[in-house]
């Protein structure tokens, strides 16, 4: 009776415990990694700036931080590296902490947390913009200058005091649409392997790949279908996999997204067709090297994204300072950069999408 | 076949044929490929969870310590780029065998429930990869080549690591079937207490099972370097547990113990690995796929508790 009892218990006791580990593992590894994130990136960037001679104003050494989506993504390491450099030249302390996911409200607590330990500005890729505009209006009321990179705070711009985007969606769009077009000589099918459903800037361009496709240089190439690999690997390479089985002729695939991208590669290396499907996108040369030399993929793009966090470096000392006056219309020097210019709610442009092949990519480190 | 085992089937034909009907290239030898991949990961975990389970036990770090196992791999092939293939495998199996133990020192001799203990290294052994790789990804460019080929060369049709699946498989087919410790995992699983009055070690063949799985997991995080071609400190192995258990609970395993069996496990997995594909090339929305997916899982095992019922109640009256 007891033990028959005490079986059933066990059952109930087992499943709830099941649901409650599902649903705590992702609270669970943010607070693992804002240990391993937050000393492993203070530590070795704090020093960054200690050789140069240049302070802030009075002398005073600026704390900027940066607090992207989420950890173990190379792509804001790049951010980060031209953070650093800024850094040097500029001689701020720089940090970063970031939560291990990217969900919605991950980076809250950090933004709090980095207000409490009296930065002077924080640079955010935010993860949400409904959700983490409220921590950032918080924020920016205790005069702490706030800098999004990479992705903005549509439709909360009074948020943050500048938004740095790496170029403009309709450029992004065109330019996937030229690249498909060059490799596939205008004509045939393709498809579109995105991220998420909801991706905000993978949606925006693939709206003006749309656009652009209307355009009669275009007309014979077609778009069959769209596809959402959540920019999960495993999900990315099983939505081209399918693909390749959906549209025997097929011959290209746009992946507007780093993993998407390195994923579709990897299938389209694995089953020899890289001759008959073309795999173009946005990714990072880092990661993407392999498949360039050996053939896999000949051409893909990306902006570059420690250029991104430079300039985000060079916009907060100069707000902090008072050299830099955020208002549309306004054009400001970026160090090595050059001239660059706040337009519409502040928002400052970093340049047209680079194209990377077989004879330049080994120049690029991220 | 038992009965356990046709419920299953015949959903797994179903579903087959609901989706050739939608998508008739389902059936084409290409994508049959594209699944019969797709799965040797999750059979090779599924081989120990079937084990743990039918202990009456359970294992949640199985993702973690493939992970583990597959980052320090990784990053071994990453500052050493001649560094041998199979020496690089049979370390993240021996990664993936003191992990195991680790949890099988934790069930056994400190007697932590096993889902407390393993949800607890599920936590570690995940920051251990943050530790381990400092939040750096191991890229498509720091895995040796001839491991990628793996996934996609072999002696025969099959490619290699479909036949690592089938052996570790067959292996572990044979040692619940047919050796003494195997039958002591249905034994303790069925009543601990009996199982002791009987001479049985629970502890030592409890700790044994764990240990395995952890060295299949470590097995499975070299595949995941071979098949994905990269391996990512936050996604890799993240959430396998859960399609481990499914596919075990799905293939008939009692999740109390003492029942169920490989080939049914088996089934569990092809069918996750038909699922998969099938909303992927079924156009169906995107924002639906997930929810399916839950569906479809619950009405496999509707179908088949209800077709194991009648089977029984058959059985039963022919009896009579």
């Amino acid at each position: 009776m007891t033990g028959k009892y005490s079986r059933r218990l066990f059952l109930t006791l087992g499943f709830t415990s099941l649901i409650v580990s599902g649903c705590e593992k992702g609270n669970q590894n943010t607070t693992t990694d804002t240990s391993s994130g937050s000393s492993s990136g203070t530590t070795t960037n704090t020093s960054a700036g200690t050789g140069s001679n240049e302070g802030g104003a009075g002398g005073k050494k600026y704390k900027i931080v940066y607090i992207p989506k989420n950890t173990g993504n190379p792509y804001f390491g790049a951010v980060e590296d031209g953070l650093k450099k800024a850094a040097t030249e500029l001689g701020y302390e720089y940090s970063s902490v970031a939560p291990a996911t990217a969900d919605a409200g991950a980076q809250i607590p950090f933004i709090k947390e980095q207000a409490q330990r009296g930065v002077d500005a924080i640079i955010i890729t935010p993860n949400s913009p409904e959700v983490t505009a409220r921590a950032l209006k918080e924020v920016m009321a205790k005069k702490i200058r706030v800098i999004t990179v990479d992705a903005d705070l549509t439709g909360h711009e009074d948020s943050r005091d500048a938004g740095i985007l790496p170029t403009d969606a309709k450029t992004t769009g065109q330019s996937l649409v030229e690249l498909m077009s060059g490799l596939t000589g205008g004509k045939g099918d393709f498809a579109i392997l995105s991220a998420t459903t909801d991706a905000p800037n993978q949606n925006q361009w693939i709206k003006y790949m749309k656009d652009t496709l209307q355009g009669p240089k275009y007309k014979d190439l077609k778009l069959v279908d769209t596809v959402y690999g959540n920019d999960d690997s495993q999900k990315s390479q099983r939505e081209t996999e399918a693909l390749l089985t959906k549209y025997p002729n097929l011959r290209g695939i746009v992946a507007p997204t780093s993993v998407g991208i390195k994923a579709a590669a990897q299938v389209v290396e694995g089953h020899k067709v890289a001759d008959k499907v073309q795999v173009t996108g946005l990714g990072l040369p880092s990661e993407m090297r392999r498949f360039v030399k050996n053939g896999t993929v000949k051409k893909f793009a990306l902006w570059n994204p420690s250029d991104m966090g430079y300039l985000a470096g060079q916009i907060a000392v100069g707000l902090l300072k008072g050299d830099i006056k955020a208002a549309p219309g306004t054009t400001f020097k970026a160090g090595s950069l050059g001239e660059h210019k706040f337009g519409d709610k502040n928002v400052v442009i970093t340049g047209p999408p680079l194209v990377f092949d077989q004879a330049n990519i080994d120049q690029f480190k991220f | 076949m038992r009965f356990r085992e046709i419920g299953i089937l015949v959903f797994l034909v179903i579903l087959a044929g609901a989706t050739t009907v939608r998508e008739p290239r389902f059936l084409s030898a290409k994508n049959l490929t594209d699944i019969l991949l797709d799965i040797p990961l999750l059979m090779v975990v599924a081989m120990g969870m079937t084990m743990i389970i039918l202990s009456r036990n359970i294992d949640l770090s199985v993702g973690s310590t493939l992970g583990l196992s597959a980052i320090i791999v990784g990053f071994i092939f990453k500052s050493n780029p001649n560094f041998p293939v199979w020496a690089g495998a049979i370390i993240g199996i021996l990664v993936g065998l003191l992990l195991g133990a680790l949890n099988g020192i934790l069930v056994t001799w400190l007697r932590v429930p096993a889902i407390i203990a393993t949800l607890g290294t599920l936590n570690v052994f995940r920051g251990l990869v943050f530790v381990v790789s400092g939040g750096q990804e191991v890229g498509a460019n720091d895995i040796p080549p001839s491991l990628i080929e793996l996934s996609r060369t072999s002696p025969i049709q099959l490619p290699w690591i479909v036949i690592f699946a089938v052996l570790v498989t067959i292996a572990t087919h044979l040692f619940l079937r047919y050796t003494r410790t195997g039958r002591e995992i249905y034994a303790i699983g069925s009543s601990p207490k009996a199982a002791r009055l009987r001479g049985i070690q629970v502890e030592k063949v409890v700790f044994l099972a764990f240990t395995l799985t952890g060295g299949f997991a470590g097995l499975a995080g070299i595949m995941y370097a071979s098949r994905y071609g990269f391996i990512n400190p936050l996604t890799t192995g993240a959430g396998l547990e859960l399609s481990v258990i499914a596919a075990t609970i799905i293939g008939g395993t009692n999740i109390l113990g003492g029942s169920g069996s490989v080939p049914g496990t088996v089934l569990g997995c092809l069918l996750l690995g038909v699922i998969n594909n099938a909303l992927v090339i079924t156009n169906l929305s995107a924002f639906w796929q997930l929810a399916i997916y839950g569906v479809v899982i619950l009405i496999a095992v509707a179908v088949d508790s209800l077709i194991r019922r009648q089977l029984e109640r058959a059985a039963v009256d022919q009896t009579r």
